[in-house]
């Protein structure tokens, strides 16, 4: 844990900012956060349908079926689309992110950059954990909206809400402030922690396959665990 | 000499060639309480091309570490152009380190850049030369290694023998003045591995480079270098040139040059040692 | 990093869509986009029973969402609530003798506050005050009144 914080700090302390970085991490957005697109857009479509069916399901026992695209999208903001987003990009960027800078070390790259006198940490490690900070909560923001689109056609398209009454509840009920900041804040946070474990086990893995196993494995346990502890902290801190 | 490489020999490596570049003395390292290497010298002179040998796992490529400075001896020490590698600090290390270019095994070519941008990365890195510029000497060097044209394929897609030779362009990228390499010929073919041995002794004499070679391959480092060292069982056995240790009459040096199965020195793990000659090819 | 021209491009348009995604959440899916911002002027209204009208609670006019419910407060001496109103400048029209009721929108519904608009000249401005206003109808007592009537109806 503190090594992980030192790793951290090391790659903050020697950051150089200039297009070489800029570049790098354009592309390593391409690599963690595009690649992953279709993936979020389409969970992203089916959470907000089922939501919205379970919510109609439940709301309907009390006459308060209009409620709807209030309960959805509250869920969604604060705490589905922030979670399942970390969640999914553990699994689809992280994993991919740890096996390559694990792989690089098993077939030297490493090694060579460091003969080279280049830092790795500053030239592997630093781009992608800057896309994967930048990438989550643009992320979480295209699953919150492909959700509420699959909300907008289950409640609208097939069980005949009203469209009016629907976007008036999001628009009143959904507080800015609350809601909205508040689940983006948690995606930076995800954003900043899953993408640390990635490079963090990515680097120091052992150079061996088995090793970049091992890796991706505890990638994926790890930051899913911490994803969710975070999440009850920074729920019951923030809110 | 003799030498089967190349011909052209360049005024500043017959004018310095007696001047020595890296002093290894007394070289001990341990690694896991096991002695790996013990009491080592070497004297590498300055434009020449030295191969370490010596059975696998014996620690050759341990000495190539210490002299980048990755790794740190436990007693002795080693100077390139007189500086003490051990006392450098992180930041002499890194300067140190760009005028010492290192083929590893297998290349190490990255695997996300294009063969331009792997051989353009220390320039990049560590120059501030114009895009034409970058362009022109990568050009050059590719073109050196016989591989321009190759510029825009990926890593992957090229062959064992191809992605060593981008290494070597890589590695002298920088113009440095030792070059080091790990086992540049292991798994390939019998024509790869005179093409990058005529590479090797080309870049030396052209570049004025001083190359240590870190290999098991007998047959092609009596074509290739100037001067052998022979490790075994962690000690430094023999040296001298290869036409002098293929005809040594020193029963483990015989051994190893001319690969017998039966002789001193024994393959064994090291720590039990003291078991003939059990090798399992 | 050259020739990588798709993969800037491809991962230039993520960006936009990601920032794009934020902003359509942000302007239409929250409140961010009905919040009535600086361009507003405000109003006061008393009523003697608010009922469960919330704060951020539509000020409507026929239906239109005008403004928003900013504070509720109680008036200490007269025990009634007071209610400040924020209404957007663009409606700055409303005759003073206009009307302010608290309305349920549905049964169970929110509540919110509707402005009949009355006949006079003079347009109500800031720090106004609304003289017509009629308090929530709370179930409860609706409940009761006519618990009560009925038994007095019996007992007569």
């Amino acid at each position: 844990m503190g090594h992980c914080g030192f790793f951290l700090f090391r790659m903050l302390a020697g950051i150089r900012p200039g297009p070489a970085l800029l570049m790098s991490v354009l592309q390593q957005t391409y690599l963690v956060g595009a690649r992953s697109l279709v993936i979020i857009m389409i969970c992203g479509f089916f959470v907000g349908m089922v939501l919205a069916l379970q919510a109609i399901n439940a709301l309907q026992q009390f006459g308060a079926s209009e409620q709807v695209s209030l309960l959805v999208g509250k869920s969604l903001f604060r705490e589905l689309g922030p979670v399942l987003t970390a969640l999914l990009f553990a699994g689809r960027a992280g994993t991919s992110v740890a096996a390559e800078i694990g792989l690089m070390k098993a077939t030297s790259q490493i090694d060579a950059m460091q003969l080279m006198a280049i830092d790795p940490v500053q030239r592997i490690a630093l781009p992608r954990f800057l896309a994967g900070f930048l990438s989550l909560p643009l992320l979480t923001a295209m699953f919150n909206a492909f959700a509420i689109l699959g909300a907008v056609v289950f409640a609208i398209g097939v069980w005949g809400m009203d469209a009016g009454i629907f976007w008036s509840k999001l628009q009143t009920g959904i507080l800015f402030g609350k809601d909205f900041m508040g689940g983006f804040w948690k995606s930076v946070v995800f954003g900043g922690l899953v993408s640390l474990i990635a490079v963090y086990f990515g680097y120091y893995a052992k150079p061996t396959g088995e090793g970049v196993g091992t890796a991706t494995t505890r990638t994926v346990v790890l930051s899913s665990v911490m994803v969710l502890i975070f999440d009850f902290f920074m729920t019951s801190f923030l809110v | 000499m003799k030498r089967e490489y190349g011909d052209s020999v360049s005024w500043q490596r017959e004018n310095s060639l007696h001047d020595p570049i890296i002093c290894i003395n007394n070289l001990v390292f341990h690694r896991d309480g096991n002695v790996v290497l013990d009491d080592v010298s070497m004297e590498i002179r300055r434009g020449s091309i030295v191969a370490i040998m010596g059975p696998s796992g014996v620690g050759k490529t341990t000495i190539l570490r210490l002299i980048t400075g990755q790794l740190q001896p436990a007693d002795g020490s080693i100077e390139v152009n007189g500086e003490l590698v051990s006392a450098m600090s992180h930041r002499d290390l890194y300067k140190f380190r760009k005028g010492v270019g290192v083929l590893l095994q297998n290349g190490a070519l990255f695997t996300d850049l294009t063969v331009f941008e792997n051989v353009a990365t220390p320039l990049r890195e560590h120059t501030k030369l114009s895009e034409q510029d970058i362009t022109d000497r990568v050009m050059e060097k590719l073109d050196s290694v016989g591989l321009s044209g190759t510029q825009e394929l990926m890593p992957h897609s090229l062959s064992g023998g191809m992605a060593r030779r981008v290494a070597l362009a890589r590695a002298v990228i920088m113009n440095p003045e030792i070059v080091l390499f790990d086992e540049p010929m292991t798994g390939l073919d019998p024509i790869a591995m005179s093409t990058i041995g005529r590479l090797i002794r080309e870049t030396n004499d052209q570049l004025g480079l001083t190359s240590v070679i870190v290999t098991h391959n007998v047959a092609q480092m009596k074509k290739l270098v100037d001067h052998c060292y022979i490790l075994a069982s962690a000690k430094l056995i023999a040296e001298g040139s290869p036409q002098l240790l293929t005809k040594s009459s020193d029963p483990s040096v015989d051994q190893f040059m001319n690969g017998r199965v039966e002789g001193p020195i024994s393959f064994k793990y090291q720590q039990n040692q003291g078991g003939g000659a059990a090798q399992s090819s | 990093m050259r020739a990588n021209y798709k993969v800037e491009l491809s991962s230039g348009i993520f960006l936009m869509m990601g920032i794009a995604a934020l902003f359509w959440l942000a302007t239409e899916a929250t409140d961010y986009g009905v919040r009535i911002g600086s361009d507003t002027y405000s109003v006061t209204a008393k009523f003697t029973n608010v009922g469960n009208l919330k704060l951020r609670a539509p000020v409507k006019i026929g239906g239109v969402a005008v403004g928003l419910v900013k504070y509720i407060e109680l008036d200490p001496v007269t025990f009634e609530a007071v209610v400040e109103i924020w209404i957007d400048r663009q409606f700055s029209d409303i005759p003073t003798d206009s009307s302010a009721s608290i309305l349920t929108s549905g049964i169970l519904g929110d509540r919110y506050i509707g402005l009949e608009p009355g006949g006079a000249m003079d347009a109500l401005s800031d720090g106004d005050q609304i003289l017509l206003t009629q308090s929530a109808v709370i179930l409860e007592s609706l409940i009761s009144k006519y618990l009560f009537n009925s038994s007095k109806e019996t007992s007569e």
